[in-house]
């Protein structure tokens, strides 16, 4: 541990100054700041690195641990807050510091320091200042141990200070010394990490006291962890037992107070942060069903609750709404927290069906059906579903024969029908009609009712279509609905033009416009790019979520990952995130449960159904079926409201942190479950309540949150590889080749936002998760194409098929995406990365130098890093519109870097083997074609990603479809990593690889030639 | 020849249910389908059990064999297939067919009818001869009831009935003829309907305009031509007059009428004409809809309009243009083997752009129970 603490710190003053890194070590999560930071570095030194990650947990802990020593010796409150508020300065302080920060950044640290003189707030300068610190520190009373602890762990300390308060109190005292012995004999955190954030809090107060003193201190510490509490109590404590202190403290207190309180809001929210929100749900029976909800849960927990309430399997073809106004509905996106995107609108939902199935018979269960059915009985009443008097009225009179059953003239009188409502203008009439159908369904049973309603429901034109209005290019009012085949364009009530999912080959929004790009007709070259005008902006990406969410529900059969990195910077990332229909209807394939029993509620008129709708069933006597139901139904809530009374429970316990056993136990189960969210979650807010140098840069951190998170990730997995690997060096470079290929983007992405997060995160906010995103693009024929349900293009060719025997004189079926496009040309790119023996590096050497120059490297070496990581951009980035050439087939670039990326620096293990190595990259271009390349940088089609691998080389072939100026242009990109000794000929290796390039795809040229060298140049070296 | 004044009313369509008022008093035969002078009504082919008339129990026409299997004992237990009840019945009931509406030639259409294209003189006993020939098959082959109504001088085109009202399932709408001279040929046809106890919606819309001819309805949906004759706001009307479909509008140039030269000859089977005209609306139509059809492409625009039925004794029926007018189409429909071939001569109206479907309202009344 210490040496890594050490690492650590060691770091923090390497590490460029990224504001990113910054915020989250500022933040008051030290977890998660000390996680990430920790993380970042950890990509670096790649083999300590998966130590640390390991780690991770702890570490924090210990800081915490080591914090509360700290406190202790400094004797004042004030350095908690301090400490807290300095986290963010402290860490900011040390990057700027390196990264030359304004002078203004340390004056106030200064000021700070000067204002709690003897809150010896750890020098932010991590190691430097250790002697300053002590003197500091070492102030009156506590000065004990503190001496002893080498300076950074108490700055570690002071990283952590915020988490603390979960922890139990009554540890505090007892153990502070052990703590304080522990840290300073071992400083092994692990044990004492338990101690909670109260502890830390508590025990900064107690350490002011004095050991001796510990016993009033604990009845201090009883009290709970309030910050108004805690203050006063500071003070007394403060006031009775350091007199000497007292003057200068007590000023500080108030001072503190205040900080304080900021602190104590911070790590409440954090841990305990179980802050539940009631929200109510408004079933399809008419019901409302209403839960506590934790406030940063998801919207799949409340939805799944819902699901449990209604004891519904099939659950993949509904969702929950949400309403912005009574026009506006917006799906929950079970994927996200809740919070985030009902923003201040209150916590009331609406269950509904999303996703309508074209063969309701094709459900498994008759309470699936059921919901269905309700769903559509207020679709129909509220006009949404459309139909004619006579439908109206079959519909109408199954809902009687499923709610009522058989006809009983003596009990159906002449007017009973007039209690429900079948129809938006219900007649007298109709009434009378659907009486009369009542009476021809004797014997079906309310299953068979509803089945037979939705047999004809489900013919309705409008079935399933969910509408929104828009304009066309020409200013005209439509309809644009969308629905399971494809999006339907409407005028008044006219379909003016359908897209089948098969022939729209993107889907975007930008504004307030939506975009859809559809494939040529069959005689036509040119794909064709229809806009709509939408009302506002937020339309636009609804309808562009709901597109993209049919048309991955009942389109694909799994559905699509959300896009790389590099159509981030595009827009939204949203993707359907649930199970496909083709993958529901397999999963309920295997509902393997008697058929469960529910009670059909009334569908009577509204007025009356709230008063006693349920009533009215059984008093037709039609539930006999059901009595049951009831019984098991009731027996379900209790079990649920038991059940919410523990989850209830639970939150209690942490939120007030007078309980102390659980919380830690809490703590940590809470930590195992949602680390990522968490850490994610914790450093918004910190980011948000942050101070000094960061504010106004929580926007920037919200959104490289998710960017950090994938960096995690991967980081972990590589690691996973590279410790496989070291056996085999050989493997290992292949296998991580193959790895990195893959995410190369990702990669390359995620640090160029490292690098840029803080000047330029204006950009970068705006183009993340935020529901304001204002562009977003979907290419529905991004995915290998098998994953496509195609039954659609095989009517098609069945079609086409036909037309061919029918009619002699027909034209052949021009296969898809062979279409006769004049200026149709290919790209070919081989490269040709190679050797690599080296345990660690592997080809994805650039991003990885390049992100250990953010983290680690000193300025120069950074600088040439980078510049080594953007060439490499330019010439892997697979985007198309970096490649225009005019020339002749010449040689066009030939850049070669030699990037020393030898970490030197302070990385003090020296287990950290580095990998020094040199980069080569050599460009051919041929110009034959794109004269229209320039400066038209074209759209993207699709792409399309294949891998290959043999024994020393990987092939990753990438195909993008383009349009540029109505043309379209297919291009194929081939990455050829060959990995190996340096025994390989690699101009031999290369022609070989243009040469089957070119076999390949004999009606493609070859039109560019990257070569890109990397060449282990020195080996481990360590500090 | 009385021709009472067209009623205008403020909205676009007036909805009228059957029972509800008969204007023009006396509600023809309400037992016999056949009122009036100007009805015959023949009981052909066993189909008397359909005579009788009474208000429709049935929201639908659920399938012919469902309805006549429930028929004998009310109290029957429903079949669970019975899924086809509503909504047309999907694609068993396509064709089905119980009731005919055709009009008689006036001696003015020789000389005043309306013609896209000059040319030789309607030689009117010939065309008389073929239309009593084509209502004889309907009638006497194929056993439907068919409500003749007599000519009207006055209108010289009124023997094309179909551009007058477009019926499906229960309800009939009643159009607005794109060519004004035209708009009275309505009058008797609503009369006829509301006979047969079906629900009467009227286009009033001054500025709507519908052809029945540009309506074809496949079963599962409907497309409209806009051509000539027909415009957008007729064909609004139209969709809001069967809710249940879909309606699809499909731009109409080089003809007369979307169903010049495209028809139903099966259930899900579009003959379709091989002009270019064609084949671009065939691919509009195939592009608007969620359904894959069958087509059949015939070498002539005209032989393409057909009349399928699907009549219980006979099965598939196909009523297609004689092989004398257009030998290489009917060769393509004798491929159809599953089909009872009729082929019908109708060089006579041709000259005046008149085809198969233009001659008759078919109708299925399957509601008796």
């Amino acid at each position: 541990m210490l040496r890594e603490e050490k690492w650590l710190v060691s770091q923090f003053p390497s590490s460029r100054s990224t504001t990113p890194l910054l915020l989250i070590t500022s933040s008051v999560c030290i977890l998660g700041c000390a996680f990430l930071s920790s993380a970042s570095k950890v990509l670096c030194c790649y083999p300590v690195v998966i130590v640390d990650i390991t780690l991770q947990i702890k570490i924090p802990t210990e800081v915490k641990v080591s914090v509360v020593i700290m406190t202790t010796e400094v004797g004042s409150e004030t350095e908690v807050k301090k400490d807290s508020e300095q986290l963010g300065p402290d860490k900011a302080k040390d990057k700027p510091e390196e990264a030359s920060e304004t002078p203004g950044d340390q004056k106030s640290k200064e000021t700070f320091s000067g204002e709690a003189q003897d809150s010896s707030v750890p020098a932010p300068t991590n190691q430097s200042s250790p002697s300053s610190q002590k003197k500091e520190k070492s102030s009156p009373e506590s000065k004990g141990i503190s001496r002893f602890l080498p300076p950074w762990l108490k700055k570690q300390k002071s990283y952590t200070l915020a988490e603390p308060k979960d922890e139990p109190k009554k540890k505090a005292t007892g153990e502070e010394q052990v703590v304080e012995e522990s840290e300073s004999q071992a400083l092994e955190g692990v044990a004492q990490p338990r101690k909670s954030l109260e502890e830390a809090t508590e025990n900064r107060q107690n350490a002011k006291a004095g050991d001796k003193e510990k016993h009033s201190i604990s009845s201090a510490e009883i009290q709970p962890s309030k910050e108004d509490g805690k203050e006063t109590e500071v003070e007394e404590v403060a006031e009775k037992k350091e007199e000497k202190q007292e003057e200068k403290e007590k000023r500080e207190t108030k001072e503190v107070q205040t900080a304080e309180i900021k602190i104590d809001n911070v790590p409440q929210k954090s841990p305990k942060k179980i802050k539940t929100v009631q929200c109510k749900v408004m079933l399809l029976d008419g019901t409302e069903y209403s839960c506590d909800l934790e406030k940063r849960a998801r919207g799949q927990v409340l939805f799944d609750k819902v699901c449990e309430h209604l004891n519904l399997l099939e659950k993949d073809y509904f969702g929950l709404l949400f309403y912005e106004n009574s026009e506006q509905k917006n799906w929950l996106d079970s994927s996200k927290e809740i919070k985030r995107q009902i923003r201040s609108l209150p916590w009331i939902f609406t269950f509904n069906v999303k996703f309508y199935p074209p063969d309701p018979s094709q459900l498994t269960e008759d309470i699936t059906r059921y919901f269905l059915c309700l769903q559509l009985r207020q679709d129909i009443v509220s006009g949404r579903l459309p139909c004619s008097f006579v439908t109206h009225a079959l519909l109408g009179s199954y809902t009687l024969q499923a709610e009522l059953g058989d006809h009983d003239p003596a009990e159906h009188s002449s007017d009973y029908i007039s209690e429900f409502q079948f129809a938006p203008n219900q007649t007298q009439e109709m009434e009378e009609k659907v009486a009369e159908l009542h009476k021809t369904h004797r014997g079906l049973t309310p299953a068979q009712a509803d089945s037979q309603f939705l047999e004809n429901a489900k013919r309705l034109s409008m079935y399933g279509v969910d509408l929104h209005h828009a304009k066309d290019s020409e200013g005209v009012d439509i309809m644009l609905g969308v629905c399971a085949n494809g999006l339907l364009i409407y005028k008044d009530r006219l379909r003016i033009n359908r897209f089948a999912w098969p022939k729209i080959l993107k889907i975007s929004y930008k504004r307030s416009n939506f975009y859809i790009k559809v494939r040529p007709a069959e005689l036509e070259q040119f794909e064709s790019t229809i806009g709509f005008k939408l009302p506002n902006h937020r339309a636009a990406k609804r309808l562009w979520k709901v597109c993209v969410e049919h048309h991955t529900f009942f389109r694909l059969l799994s559905p699509e990952q959300p896009p790389k990195a590099k159509f981030l910077t595009l827009g939204s990332k949203f993707r359907y995130s649930g199970r496909t229909q083709a993958q529901t209807r397999q999963a309920s394939n295997l509902i393997d449960r008697p058929a469960p029993y529910f009670e059909r509620t009334s569908s009577k008129r509204v007025s009356r159904s709230l008063d006693g709708a349920p009533m009215g069933i059984s008093d037709q006597g039609l539930v006999r079926d059901f009595s049951a139901a009831g019984g098991q139904a009731a027996g379900d809530k209790i079990i649920d409201l038991e059940a919410a009374g523990q989850a209830k429970l639970k939150e209690g316990g942490r939120e007030e942190d007078e309980s102390p056993l659980k919380t830690p136990q809490l703590e940590f189960t809470q930590d195992g479950k949602v680390e990522y969210e968490e850490e994610e979650a914790q450093q918004k807010r910190h980011a948000s309540r942050a101070e000094g140098p960061c504010t106004g840069v929580s926007d920037a951190d919200k959104s490289s949150h998710e960017t950090l998170d994938i960096v995690e990730e991967k980081k972990q997995a590589e690691f996973g590889i590279e410790e496989t690997l070291v056996v085999d060096e050989t493997n290992k470079g292949k296998m991580q080749v193959a790895t990195d290929a893959g995410e190369t983007c990702k990669v390359e992405h995620v640090s160029k936002k490292d690098s840029s997060s803080l000047p330029s995160d204006s950009s970068s906010s705006s183009s993340s998760e935020s529901e304001d995103e204002e562009v977003g693009e979907y290419h529905p024929h991004h995915r290998a194409i098998e994953e496509v349900i195609r039954e659609e293009q095989e009517e098609e060719e069945d079609m086409k098929r036909k037309e061919h025997e029918e009619n002699t004189q027909h034209v052949e079926a021009i296969p898809e995406g062979s279409k006769p496009v004049p200026v149709e040309h290919t790209q070919v790119t081989a490269e040709d990365l190679v050797q690599e023996n080296t345990i660690t590096v592997a080809t994805e050497e650039k991003n990885l130098s390049e992100q250990i120059k953010q983290d680690v490297g000193e300025e120069k070496e950074e600088e040439q890093l980078k510049l080594n990581g953007d060439v490499s951009h330019v010439d892997i980035d697979v985007a198309p519109q970096l490649i225009c050439c005019s020339e002749p087939p010449v040689v066009k670039t030939e850049m070669v870097t030699i990037s020393d990326a030898t970490q030197r620096t302070e990385i003090s293990t020296k287990e950290i083997p580095i990998v020094q190595t040199e980069t080569k990259t050599i460009t051919y271009e041929s110009s034959q074609l794109d004269g229209n390349a320039v400066g038209d940088t074209g759209v993207l089609v699709s792409a399309q990603t294949i891998t290959s691998e043999s024994i020393s080389t990987t092939t990753t072939t990438h195909i993008t479809k383009m349009v540029k100026g109505g043309v379209s242009e297919t291009r194929i990109e081939k990455r050829i990593v060959i990995t190996g000794d340096a025994d390989i000929d690699h101009d031999e290796a290369l022609a070989q690889a243009i040469k089957e390039a070119k076999e390949q795809h004999p009606d493609m040229s070859v039109t560019r030639v990257v070569v890109h060298k990397e060449t282990e140049l020195a080996e481990e070296d360590e500090d | 020849m009385a021709r009472p004044g067209r009623r205008r009313q403020p909205m676009g369509a007036r909805r009228r249910r059957p029972h509800g008022n008969v204007p023009g008093g006396e509600p023809m035969g309400r037992g016999r389908a056949a009122g009036g002078a100007f009805c015959s009504a023949s009981a052909g082919g066993g189909r008397a059990s359909l005579a009788p008339l009474r208000r429709p129990r049935r929201a639908s026409l659920a399938s012919l064999s469902a309805a006549l299997a429930a028929r004998p004992s009310r109290p029957s237990p429903p079949s669970p297939p019975r899924s086809m009840a509503g909504l047309g019945g999907g694609l068993a009931a396509f064709g089905r067919c119980t009731h005919a509406v055709v009009r008689a030639l006036p001696e003015s259409l020789c000389r005043q009818a309306l013609r896209s294209v000059a040319g030789p003189e309607v030689d009117f006993a010939r065309a008389e001869r073929e239309h009593q020939l084509y209502v004889g098959v309907l009638r006497g082959k194929l056993g439907l009831q068919v409500l003749e109504l007599p000519a009207d001088e006055s209108l010289p085109d009124c023997v094309f009935v179909e551009d007058v009202a477009v019926v499906c399932e229960e309800t009939a709408l009643l159009t607005r003829p794109g060519a004004p001279s035209r708009r009275k040929e309505v009058e008797a046809m609503k009369r006829v309907l509301e006979s047969l106890n079906l629900n009467i919606v009227e286009m009033v819309d001054e500025n709507a305009t519908l052809d029945g001819g540009d309506v074809l309805f496949t079963g599962r949906e409907f497309f409209v031509g806009l051509s000539k004759r027909t415009n957008q706001r007729g064909a609004e009307i139209l969709a809001d007059t069967f809710k249940d479909y879909a309606v699809s509008t499909v731009p109409v140039h080089d003809s007369l009428h979307l169903k010049s030269f495209c028809s139903m000859a099966g259930p899900n089977l579009i003959a379709i004409g091989s002009s270019e005209a064609a084949q671009k609306a065939l691919k509009t139509m195939q592009q608007m809809s969620d359904h894959r059809y069958d087509k059949l492409t015939v070498p002539d625009d005209a032989a393409a309009n057909c009349i399928y039925l699907n009549i219980p004794s006979k099965g598939h029926v196909l009523l297609h243009r004689a092989p004398e007018e257009y030998p290489e189409s009917a060769k393509v429909f004798e491929k159809l083997k599953d089909h009872m071939l009729i082929p019908i001569a109708n060089t006579e109206l041709e000259k005046i752009d008149g085809s198969l479907t233009c001659c008759s309202v078919l109708i299925n009344k399957a509601s008796e129970l």
